[in-house]
């Protein structure tokens, strides 16, 4: 549907945006962006959570202001939220207060327009959306799919040129998510909407894949646009097709790629010191490493294909996998997640040999567990404050990194009974100490 | 001087607004207070006392003086309600504005009501010579100044706690800033601040009393209703009069409660801002009854219908044009430029200060007057305590049987809201029956009416207390004192807390009415700030009453961030699981 020589609807170039920490510091959330929406065009922003695409969605919808760059709607630059440009959030952001009907009115009351007017816009949105029957329901009153069906009706009835539309289904279950993402494709094909363009915001890559003609990859800290996949599937689309498993696969060996470099970056810097851990919970490592060793994966799974078996959504599932590489219980390659023989055994083993295989890899290849170790066993008492190791990450690191990372070295050295910490004086202790004494 | 937990708790602006503010704060309001006073001095001499209305000890009158009392407190209330959106809009919206307007709405909740009265009913006589609408507005501003402060705090705090998402929907719709009050930002403060009007109208009750039988110096003041009907049955030594009007009143709050506030719960029920249904739905057949009139509501609905279309309205003011040049300083000068001028106002402001202060008071003074501070503070204290140690067993003994709590919890409720003031006379008669020592025997008036703070506060938080937690503290078979240390004392805690803070707060308020009491000619004083402040009222000694005022908010303050505010915020951490 869109073509270059289609109007664009917004332009974003070198935009950036930076947060000032509540301590101060200031946190680079997206970096570089240079993005181009085009009429008749659905565009996907995929990425991870802290990629900052839902900061770029509310730069595009006048709602944040970015720190540098230029953002311009049909041509004129935008600094505050503009006439034509509608948002559908992922919490349905409904007022509680007002009725189905008042709550699409309440779109409508900046326009200013003549009651009769509005009420007859109303009516014919909500009609359009499948809420007959429901005006005079609130909100609280509605289960989430028939919510959203309210926040889409008030997105539309003011006629938006634009659409902003940030991770619209994640909050509902998947057969609810899947009815409305249909109903509204049918819309946008069947051209029955006023609507020229759509930006959606997703973590979900079939999701993506479904709606969007083209979607933009967002790396994460600072969120940069690391890659754009055009989707020339014609609508409507269907999961099960060869075609649209190849696209998927492409995304998962793209992701997979980045994910390893970007490990094998970070343990070049500072001696792998300051590498970011996903604060992954060891259950649900060791739950992972189970269900990867057994049938049917049988030690090696497709990322695609175990992501919905497990019902992890994609954020969840690249932690997961991230710890397990970096711990060299598996491997990522090409889309894939493979256990390595240390994996096998661990799957295979008891709850004390566990322990100790996990503690001897958390040594081996977690740079900052060993150390923690290091510095417990040398010091006097065998106590170092947590701030003793804050500091030092976050030479390196942002604070939100750093408190994930210690998050995660905490848990994971618990575990393997390096040693403890406690919440209320911020201390580390050596675990060996703990047991004698 | 209502306290409340909500503004307590080391919520946002806490940590934004450090203490050296308060100091600041406190200045200001003590100098508008005195200044007030000496311009009312100066007014006292051309001041002819309107006719005085004749109060009578019928209780026939007794419905209409009820009814008086009652629009009393409905002016009061709609004034404060207005304040509190005039007051706390610009707290929540402007930076600036809020370093000033916070710190000084702390600083007037702290200052004794009475205290506002003796300085204020001059000038408002003044003010409308000859007739009676002069002590009239007193007697409301009074009421007002025990109603405004919680409300307009609960605003503010809605207002600056606004979900962003909510925000955002706002902005996108491009709503004019009309639109957005109407719209989001009093729905969305609408439950908190029905809270805090049952919870101000308690109180108000309280000063209707005290504030319709005024004596100033020289000026005396009465006006009919149930507060002056009791001040003359105190006169007269009629303890019947007395008993009608404790009847009157019961009956009154009654009604008001039943066709007030009981609609206004159960119609506020949709602003409720959690997206799952209520467990209990509050219900009034008051609404029921106006929603199930259907003649009526056709009569309504044109009014109604104007009512929606002016609040969704844009209303907004015009946009400016390009052209016109962006006048605007760096945000850094405006800074230096806004504190600069806060600076210079309060430098003027001192210096007046102590140009009133200085031939009038001395050092002598402030020590009788922290002496007594201190006296009253020791009440206080071990008066919360007492109480504790009473109602908190019986709160949690009742509010684990859910049966016999909601029987019981309306009957707490009632007791908060009931003028203990009038019950007074009743205990004072007693007193002087049985020869006792005031200083000790008058002190438990104090508490008289907000002890059933902690009992109603403890109740609520047995009731919510987890089941689950019960069913394991059983199964592990914790009794008896281990029980109460590691199961329920930290479960009711944080409303313990919030019940303590109201009620200390009132009994330092109530001080000034029950430290020193009278029964016909009989004259019981029990020494300490409150009696002190009320003394210098009856004499009209200005920079005396502002002395005792001055102190008591600051044993207030004191309070309050010393003991208080660390407890709340302890409780807060320590019973969250995540």
């Amino acid at each position: 549907m869109a073509s270059p020589a289609n109007k664009p609807v917004i332009e974003m170039h070198k935009v950036c945006k930076v947060f000032a920490k509540p301590s101060g510091e200031p946190l680079a959330a997206l970096a570089d962006i240079e993005l181009s929406l085009r009429e008749g065009e659905i565009l996907g922003l995929l990425g991870r959570s802290g990629s900052g695409k839902s900061t770029l969605l509310r730069i595009a919808g006048g709602l944040i202001r970015p720190t540098s760059g230029e953002v311009l709607y049909r041509g004129q630059p935008l600094s505050e939220p503009a006439e034509g440009i509608a948002v559908v959030f992922q919490s349905f952001a409904l007022f509680p207060w007002l009725t189905v009907l008042e709550n699409v009115e309440a779109g409508l009351d900046a326009l200013g327009l003549a009651h009769d007017e509005a009420r007859r816009r109303a009516m014919s949105a909500i009609d359009l959306i499948g809420l007959d029957g429901f005006q005079s329901a609130y909100p609280r009153e509605l289960s989430g799919g028939m919510r959203q069906r309210v926040g889409f009706a008030r997105a539309i009835v003011i006629e938006p040129v634009l659409l902003l539309m940030d991770e619209p289904f994640s909050a509902l279950d998947v057969l609810t998510a899947e009815t409305l993402r249909t109903d509204f494709l049918d819309l946008w094909i069947e051209r029955q909407l006023p609507t020229k363009s759509v930006l959606l915001v997703t973590h979900n890559i079939e999701e993506a894949i479904m709606m969007c003609d083209r979607i933009l990859v967002l790396s994460t800290n600072p969120g940069r646009i690391a890659a754009e996949i055009p989707v020339p599937l014609a609508h409507p689309r269907n999961r099960l097709d060869t075609e649209f498993h190849n696209i998927v696969d492409e995304f998962y060996s793209i992701l997979t790629s980045r994910a390893t470099e970007s490990i094998g970056a970070q343990r070049q810097i500072h001696g792998g010191l300051a590498q970011p851990l996903p604060p992954v919970p060891i259950n649900l490592l060791a739950g992972f490493i189970e269900a990867l060793a057994s049938p049917p994966y049988q030690g090696r799974a497709e990322l695609a294909r175990i992501a919905g078996a497990l019902a992890l959504d994609i954020g969840e599932l690249f932690l997961i996998a991230e710890a397990l590489h970096i711990l060299e219980f598996a491997e990522l390659q090409e889309g894939a997640i493979k256990l390595t023989a240390a994996g096998r055994v661990f799957a295979q083993s008891g709850m004390e040999e566990r322990k100790r295989l996990f503690s001897e890899h958390l040594l081996q290849f977690v740079p900052l567990a060993a150390h923690i170790h290091h510095v417990l066993n040398e010091r006097e008492g065998h106590l170092a404050p947590r701030v003793r190791f804050e500091s030092e990450l976050e030479d390196h690191l942002n604070p939100s990194d750093t408190e994930k990372t210690l998050r995660a070295v905490i848990d994971w050295g618990r575990y393997a009974e390096l040693f403890t910490y406690d919440g209320e004086t911020r201390t580390f202790t050596a675990r060996n100490l703990v047991a004698n004494s | 001087m209502e306290q409340h937990a909500e503004v307590l708790i080391g919520r946002p602006w806490h940590q934004r607004v450090p203490t050296w503010r308060d100091a600041v704060a406190t200045l200001l309001v003590l100098a508008i207070v005195m200044l007030l006073g000496s311009g009312a001095h100066q007014m006292v001499a051309p001041f002819v006392a309107a006719q005085q209305p004749r109060i009578s000890l019928s209780p026939a009158v007794l419905p209409v003086y009820a009814l008086r009392t009652t629009l009393r407190m409905l002016a009061a209330l709609v004034a404060s309600l207005i304040f509190t959106f005039i007051y706390a809009t610009p707290a929540a919206k402007s930076r600036r504005a809020e370093t000033v307007l916070i710190p000084l709405l702390d600083v007037l909740q702290s200052v004794p009501v009475l205290g506002y009265l003796s300085f204020t009913v001059v000038f408002f006589v003044s003010l409308f010579p000859g007739t009676s609408l002069g002590p009239e507005l007193a007697a409301i501003f009074a009421i007002f100044t025990a109603q405004a402060w919680n409300m307009t705090f609960s605003f503010y705090q809605s207002l600056i706690t606004i979900p962003t998402d909510l925000d955002e929907v706002s902005r996108s719709f491009r709503f004019s800033g009309w639109q957005r009050f109407w719209r989001l930002e009093v729905p969305f403060a609408m439950p908190g601040l029905i809270w805090n009007m049952m919870m101000s109208m308690s109180g108000g009750w309280f000063f209707v009393v005290a504030s319709e039988a005024i004596s100033v110096g020289n000026i005396q003041v009465t006006l009919p209703g149930i507060g002056s009907y009791v001040a003359l049955a105190i006169q007269q030594r009629d303890l019947a009069a007395v008993g009608w009007a404790i009847v009157a009143m019961t009956v009154t709050i009654l009604i008001y409660d039943q066709l007030l506030f009981r609609p206004l719960v159960a119609w506020a029920d949709k602003f409720r801002f959690e997206h799952t249904a209520a467990v209990v739905v509050p219900r009034s057949w008051v609404l029921d009854l106006f929603r199930g009139a259907s003649f009526l509501r056709l009569l309504g609905k044109p009014i109604g219908g104007a009512v929606q279309a002016t609040l969704r309205a844009r209303l907004a003011l015009p946009r400016k044009p390009r052209w016109l040049p962006v006048f605007a300083l760096p945000r850094r000068a405006a800074d230096v430029a806004w504190f600069g001028l806060l600076l210079a106002g309060l430098a003027y402001v001192g210096w007046k200060l102590m140009e009133f202060a200085e031939p009038e008071l001395s050092w002598g003074d402030v020590t009788i007057a922290v002496n007594n501070g201190v006296l009253t503070f020791l009440r206080v204290v071990i008066l919360i305590a007492l109480a504790s140690v009473v109602w908190v067993p019986i709160g949690v003994g009742v509010g684990l049987r859910p049966k016999l709590a909601e029987k019981v919890q309306p009957i707490a409720q009632f007791l908060a809201a009931f003028p203990a003031n009038l019950l007074f006379p009743v205990a004072v008669f007693l007193i002087v029956k049985f020869v006792l020592d005031p200083k000790i025997w008058l002190s438990p008036l104090m508490i008289l009416g907000t002890q059933w703070y902690i009992l109603f506060n403890v109740i609520a938080g047995a009731s919510a207390f987890p089941n689950d937690f019960r069913e394991a503290a059983a199964s592990f078979r914790i009794r008896g004192w281990h029980w109460w240390r590691q199961v329920m004392l930290p479960g009711i805690f944080p409303y313990y807390v919030t019940g303590a803070i109201t009620a200390s707060g009132g009994a330092w308020n109530a001080s000034i009415v029950s430290e020193a009491v009278s029964w016909g000619p009989t004259k019981l004083s029990g020494s300490g700030l409150g009696a002190y402040i009320a003394q210098m009222t009856e004499a009209g000694d200005y920079p005396r009453i502002a002395l005792g005022v001055a102190v008591m908010s600051v044993f207030v303050i004191t309070m309050n961030r010393l003991l208080w505010r660390p407890l709340y915020a302890f409780a807060q951490r320590r019973t969250r699981l995540d």
